[in-house]
């Protein structure tokens, strides 16, 4: 469908040889042959289906279909328009596969978290802690707002530091000190989350005593890991601004500073935007580095700086791991926390696209 | 009046003297922070680097033995899942931002997006539950007609919990962030060069190889830097997923597995006590330096083409 | 579109709004039991093995209903690591799978403890380890110690194999691959189980007792829900867990003396009992020695013992008071039973509560 755009529809029914549209394959050729191989390989499973007597296997024949089709789009076009759209359709094909392939887990693990997920979706989920319950029942409060403070905190600390540093690196980084920055970025991306965990709950313990599990401590581990990936995406995101907006800008006399905010930054506040909102998607997941720093525990805790926080992900997997009397009712709570965890970043995604777009620039694309 | 124009200088603006030196400072606390966990990394080291068996009861022998197959291992796996992922991204990122009809493509973008928000966790809740019992059979498969292959051969597991399935799992976490890169630089492409391109009669694939793919290597290659980093340190999803031992093979598709260094932290840290501790601590620096080196030999690749970069 | 454009975020906004400002429905608050005769207050923190989580959770749940003004939180971070964090005076109590070793008594250095205070290590949590297995069309099976150590040690490697067959002459035995599936972690069920293969099959398994699983073969899995997974997911699989997690899958009974034994809590309780205290301990510390070859009738001797760890005199007076009620509420037969409920662990004996009381009256 996306080829009409691309090739002009052959005339039908033009006597003469149109050298604009001769050698072309019909617009609905690439059906045809995606039908022909679906159907090639669905009877071929359906043969080995009743000669081992077992089951037709659907996904299967799609697959195999699927994959037939790309070298027979090939071929017709190789023979039919020559090489050169011969490796434009075969790209096509293998670039729309790719976005299929990646679908299948995507919708997979969608419908297993939603399934599973729905079970304990409901109200008292909302309006309860684990505090006091044992068995069936309870809720995950606690977790949800455990979660919210600490990744915003982790923002909080992190977005400042992440964004200026990219700016400081694209901006004005020169010489030794912007090497020197780049390279420890690139260290840091190397942090293990349990490392971060560890390092947060070390330096925490120098200060409070140890054993101090607090939200604080969970949130500072947070932002070791978020803050490399701020660095790296705003930085790509602000090295693609092309100069000549810069330097129309100096030319017009503007400082540099109102250049960066004026015209820079919103030029690439998307890119930035998505970048945000990765870091915070790859650290709101985060379990290992909670489970040592802010500690777990079963009841409501509205303070970063005191006691311990229990979070989404750490509740998914206390109540994976340590399963009581009866295990579904754990398992359930487990995926409800997991399908709520995954709402709560689909709604941050939202919010943050509905900035980018009050933000950015009015550009032609 | 005789005197010439004083020559124009640059006025010092105090907006821009703040906003650079919060610049400077910010890229400075970043050396503050990893001096700092540098420092915690490696005084937590130091007694374990020359500790053996009497010392630390789950060393076999000496650190460095006890180490060498957790790097394996975690490059191993990296490595499988990044071979598998990058191809892969780079297809989405262009599906969505060359192939897909525009109004399409922002919702496919967001979708792809969610999938970075599945916590590991639940990555591996799926790995163990879904996806490793799908893949058995494929697998067996694989034995059966490659087994002459020396990746394929040995005993097929019977739970599908090999490498090859947590290296999977692996590529579909770090698929949303490289896509997301990629795509964004993708899309960053001046429409000037596309369309020079597309008037000189070149096909959609011969446009995006001249005009998308060099512009936008930059990008991937951060892109692949970032993915691999996480694919690095991931935890939980593989510690969940993966069957491991502490051994050096090739094989993909067997119950015995090299296993990565977090996972292996994240398994053993629990019972860890005295200088185990140390131990689990140090293999954690190792992972550092080992992602370093990476990211070294990446940043030393985007150096060679600096020229692509707006900024430059 | 406007109403699609603010909508979601106005949405959130009002449920982030309700949620931050509402109070968990289940914390009351004040609104304490009518006979609330407790003056108990105070914060008592635990941490440990991961294996007395459930218990833990179901001791806390009971105790904070009948105090309502204690909290008790305890982090199942893992018996080493929980032991760690009870030497440095984090924790006021610790839970572990396994009790301190004499060396490490000798080493002293408890930081919440008076110095020169010898620490209380209690015996409250019994839990039988079943061998679980998925085959189809067989529930449960009869083996002695040295087919089991075999199975696990990759010597027999078929379900049909005569030795399995030899004690199971009912059973329809399919020519399959046996997959042993172990812990890949480092834990306590891992150690008890491991113990009884090398005490009871000595021949057969040669390996010490360890957390980690001794050698590298067969499938591993991530902790006790990850191994039942495994073992759920796989065709011909077997493995060993905490019996409360066995559910719908196979289980062996195992052969002690002359008859075959299934796993059950007054089995554990009964090998327990059967078992010595090690010796030259200090008064209070209830250090078992399970004897994994006895013979006595009834007894089930994979079994997993978990201690819970407090000191014999505190450095500050605090908390003692709470440490002590709370020790003797898990002792008490009603906790017992509740963790049984909830968590499937073995209550203790009369015997053995005697013990545990006048260990826990010491506690200063």
């Amino acid at each position: 469908m996306t080829l009409q755009t691309m090739n002009p529809a052959p005339e039908t029914g033009t006597p003469i040889a149109n050298s604009l549209t001769a050698g072309r394959l019909p617009t609905s050729a690439p059906w045809v042959i995606l039908g022909t191989a679906i159907a090639v390989s669905a009877s071929v499973f359906g043969v080995v289906a009743v000669g081992a007597g077992s089951g037709f296997d659907w996904g299967g024949a799609l697959v195999v279909g699927a994959i037939l089709y790309i070298p027979a789009i090939w071929l017709f076009s190789r023979l039919v328009e020559g090489a050169r759209r011969a490796t434009d359709r075969l790209v096509t094909a293998l670039v729309t596969g790719a976005f299929l392939l990646a679908m299948i887990p995507l919708v997979s693990l969608s419908i297993t978290v939603v399934t599973f997920g729905l079970a304990r979706f409901d109200a008292d989920f909302f309006s309860m802690s684990m505090r006091n319950v044992t068995g069936e029942g309870g809720g995950a409060l606690h977790a949800i707002i455990g979660t919210l403070l600490m990744t915003g905190a982790a923002a909080i600390i992190s977005i400042p530091i992440g964004l200026m540093t990219s700016i400081y690196l694209v901006e004005y980084g020169r010489g030794k000190l912007a090497r020197g920055v780049t390279f420890l970025v690139d260290v840091m991306t190397g942090i293990p989350s349990i490392v971060a965990g560890l390092f947060a709950y070390s330096l925490f313990a120098i200060f409070w005593g140890p054993g101090t599990r607090t939200g604080i401590a969970g949130a500072v581990a947070l932002a070791l890991l978020m803050i490399p990936v701020v660095v790296r995406s705003s930085e790509e995101m602000l090295r693609l601004v092309p100069n000549e907006l810069r330097e129309a800008a100096y030319a017009l006399g503007v400082p540099k500073w109102l250049t960066i905010v004026k015209v820079v930054l919103p030029t690439s506040i998307a890119g930035i935007t998505t970048g945000i909102m990765l870091s915070i998607a790859r650290v709101i997941g985060e379990t290992a580095p909670l489970l040592i720093a802010a500690g777990f525990t079963a009841s409501m805790n509205y303070n970063l700086f005191d006691g311990r926080m229990q979070s989404l992900p750490v509740f998914v997997y206390t109540q994976y791991a340590n399963q009581g009397n009866p295990a579904e009712a754990f398992l359930d709570r487990a995926w409800a926390a997991a399908l709520t965890l995954i709402l709560i970043v689909m709604a941050l995604n939202l919010i943050a696209r509905l900035v980018a777009r009050l933000f950015a620039p009015k550009l032609g694309r | 009046m005789t005197s010439a124009p004083a020559p124009i200088k640059a006025k010092l603006r105090v907006g821009d003297l703040v906003f650079s030196r919060s610049a400077v400072f910010a890229g400075s606390m970043i050396l503050v922070t990893l001096a700092a966990v540098a420092l915690f990394l490696i005084v937590q080291s130091i007694p374990a680097l020359s500790a053996t068996k009497e010392d630390a009861s789950i060393l076999e022998t000496n650190f460095w033995e006890y180490v060498g197959p957790l790097v394996f291992g975690t490059v191993w796996a990296a490595a499988l899942a990044l071979l598998i992922a990058l191809p892969i991204s780079i297809g989405i990122a262009l599906f969505i931002s060359h192939y897909a009809p525009r109004r399409l493509a922002s919702v496919l973008g967001y979708v792809v997006d969610l999938l970075a928000a599945v916590p590991s966790v639940v990555f591996g809740l799926w790995g163990i539950g879904v996806l490793a019992p799908a893949v058995v059979p494929v697998y067996t498969w694989l034995n059966e007609n490659l087994g002459w292959i020396p990746l394929f051969s040995g005993t097929v597991s019977a739970t599908g919990r090999t490498i090859l399935t947590a290296a999977l799992v692996l590529a579909v976490m770090v698929l949303p962030i490289m896509t997301a890169i990629c795509r964004e630089v993708f899309l960053q492409t001046p429409v000037l060069h596309e369309e020079a391109a597309l008037a000189l009669g070149a096909t959609r694939w011969e446009m995006i190889r001249v005009a998308v793919l060099p512009f936008g290597r930059s990008g991937i290659i951060s892109a692949s830097v970032l993915g691999l980093g996480r694919a690095l340190g991931e935890t939980m999803a593989v510690a969940m997923v993966l069957s491991a031992a502490h051994v050096v093979t090739f094989d993909l598709l067997t119950s015995v597995n090299p296993t990565t260094i977090a996972a292996n932290i994240a398994l053993s840290f629990p019972e860890a006590y005295a200088l185990n501790v140390n131990v689990l601590i140090a293999t954690g620096l190792i992972l550092f330096v080992v992602t370093f080196a990476v990211n070294a030999f990446a940043r030393w690749i985007i150096s060679r083409r600096k020229e692509f970069s707006g900024a430059n | 579109m406007n109403l699609k454009r603010f909508g979601v975020p106005a949405a959130i906004a009002v449920t982030a709004a309700l949620a931050l400002s509402s109070c968990a429905s289940n914390e009351g608050g004040a609104a304490a039991p009518e006979e609330s005769a407790s003056t108990l207050a105070g914060n008592l923190v635990g941490a440990g093995a991961s294996s007395q989580d459930a218990a833990q959770q179901s001791w806390i749940a009971g105790f904070q209903t009948a105090n309502p003004d204690v909290t008790i939180d305890y982090d199942p971070s893992g018996s080493g690591a929980g032991r760690e964090t009870f030497l440095s005076g984090a924790s006021d109590f610790a839970g572990s799978d396994r009790a301190f070793k004499d060396e490490e008594l000798a080493a002293g250095g408890f930081q919440k403890c008076a110095p020169d205070s010898t620490i209380v290590e209690l015996p409250l949590y019994i839990s039988p380890i079943a061998v679980i297995f998925n085959l189809e069309g067989v529930d449960s099976l009869d083996l002695d110690a040295a087919t089991v150590a075999g199975i696990f040690a990759g010597k027999i490697t078929k379900w049909n194999d005569p030795a399995i067959a030899a004690t199971n002459p009912d059973a329809t035995l399919p020519d399959l691959a046996i997959t042993p599936v172990h812990r890949s972690d480092d834990s306590g069920t891992t150690e008890n189980f491991t113990e009884y293969l090398g005490a009871a099959a000595a021949d057969v398994w040669t390996w010490e007792a360890d957390g980690v699983w001794p050698f590298e073969g067969g499938e591993a899995a991530q902790g006790t829900s990850g191994l039942v997974d495994a073992v759920t997911n796989g065709n011909g699989t077997i493995g060993y867990a905490d019996a409360s997690r066995a559910g719908d899958l196979g289980t062996v009974a195992i052969k002690v003396g002359d008859e075959f034994v299934p796993y059950s809590p007054e089995a554990a309780a009964a090998i327990v009992d059967a078992s010595p205290f090690a010796e030259g301990r200090a008064e209070g510390d209830l250090a078992i020695e399970i004897d994994r070859t006895s013979e006595e009738a009834g007894v089930y001797p994979i079994v997993l013992v978990s201690y819970l760890i407090a000191c014999g005199e505190y450095a500050e007076s605090d908390n003692v008071e709470l440490v002590k009620s709370y020790l003797s509420y898990l002792a008490s037969p009603e906790g017992q039973e509740t963790a049984a409920t909830d968590a499937g662990s073995a209550p203790i004996s009369d015997t053995l509560r005697e013990k545990v009381t006048a260990a826990i009256d010491s506690i200063k």
